[in-house]
């Protein structure tokens, strides 16, 4: 009985060291954000339970924008295919480097009469002063500050620390969810495979 | 008992090995010092006598894509230049970038120089995980031997001014 627990504990603890050797950060930081990106380490990669699938409606919401004026998901339905992009927080490493890369990719979602919503659980004035950093973006960004996260909530992917998921949905132009993308919060999800998740809405 | 000893072992040697991936940390590359085998997702170019500009971008990096068309006004004033032509290289490494990525990156800006990617950030950790963009000039040695003589994190500033220091600091005719 004490040899096993003694070998469960040495399993455990090569476990722990062999994540931590093999842990790398994901990132590379702009020096647009200059000295100020926090850096909160490595995360559980996912911490929420989801609840939504592809195949069902979208569940609506209403959400107030960077630049004012309030979004509500539904007023893209009958029009545009649409990409909810949430990331967890303002001002960490792989969320600051992940938008500025769609924003200069306009023409691909264009291309697939998409439309990307950007959302965070931050509030209005540090959204501004994060996104401002990135240069002109062409999405919208939303706040999901207030009620806390409730969109975040709606999904599925609100972390138990208040953050949401880092998230990627594709919703067709019925509103229903065609693709979903809970992706491990330390690494940015690939261009590739969000661009070929659009081609298949054809 | 046998069986411990060896989980032990195992244990003890993960530790070493995790004791030393910390210590040997890399820094970033400093003038006067030679670049570290950035192989395989990178090898330098050796033009003889030469002078080899490297640009660690990110095509999701604000300043990276506000500084594309001044890499290439770069690009373009090397090539026109005949002493300059051959003699200097060119090339940027996406760090963090797929070959996806780094090929929307050069279509994006229409880049006519060498892109490469470096998808896992294996060459970002080997140059000390600098900010970008970061650019980075090699001196390729007659006996091909070359060292670092500017290491700087940020844009570029002025073309001529920075092609004209990098043939005064290379020393390069």
């Amino acid at each position: 009985m004490k040899k096993r627990a003694s070998s469960r504990f040495l399993i455990s603890c090569c476990a722990i060291i062999l994540t931590l050797a093999i842990a790398t950060s994901a990132w590379a930081i702009s020096d647009a954000y200059k000295e100020n990106i926090y850096n909160p380490g490595t995360l559980q990669p996912t911490d929420s339970k989801l609840e939504v699938k592809v195949g069902q409606l979208a569940p609506d919401f209403t959400l107030t924008a960077v630049t004012g004026g309030k979004i509500t998901l539904s007023q893209y339905r009958g029009k545009k295919n649409v990409v909810l992009s949430f990331v967890p927080a303002a001002w960490t490493p792989v969320c600051s480097d992940q938008w500025p890369g769609y924003n200069i990719v306009r023409d691909m979602f264009d291309a697939h009469n998409a439309v990307l919503l950007g959302i965070t659980v931050d509030n209005i004035p540090t959204l501004f002063s994060w996104t401002n950093q990135m240069g002109k973006l062409w999405f919208p960004v939303l706040s999901d500050f207030y009620p806390h996260g409730k969109a975040a909530q709606q999904y599925g992917i609100l972390r138990t620390d208040g953050v949401s998921e880092r998230a990627i949905f594709i919703i067709d132009k019925k509103g229903i969810i065609r693709y979903i993308d809970v992706h491990d919060i330390n690494q940015r999800p690939s261009l590739e495979v969000l661009i070929t998740e659009l081609e298949k809405l054809k | 008992m046998i069986k411990i000893k060896y989980g032990t072992s195992i244990m003890l040697m993960l530790m070493i090995l995790l004791g030393s991936s910390v210590s040997t940390a890399a820094s970033l590359p400093a003038a006067g010092s030679v670049l570290p085998d950035l192989s395989p997702g990178f090898s330098l170019p050796k033009p003889k006598d030469g002078v080899v500009i490297i640009e660690i971008f990110s095509m999701y990096c604000p300043y990276c894509q506000r500084e594309a068309p001044n890499v290439n006004k770069l690009y373009d004033k090397i090539q026109a230049n005949q002493n300059l032509k051959g003699k200097v290289r060119l090339v940027g490494i996406g760090v963090g970038n797929s070959s996806y990525e780094v090929d929307v990156f050069r279509k994006r800006y229409s880049i006519s120089f060498p892109l490469y990617s470096d998808g896992d950030f294996v060459i970002h950790k080997k140059l000390g995980e600098p900010r970008t963009p970061y650019f980075i000039a090699v001196k390729i040695n007659p006996d091909g031997s070359h060292r670092i003589f500017y290491s700087k994190l940020g844009e570029l500033g002025d073309v001529d001014a920075f092609l004209a220091e990098m043939v005064r600091l290379s020393g390069i005719k």
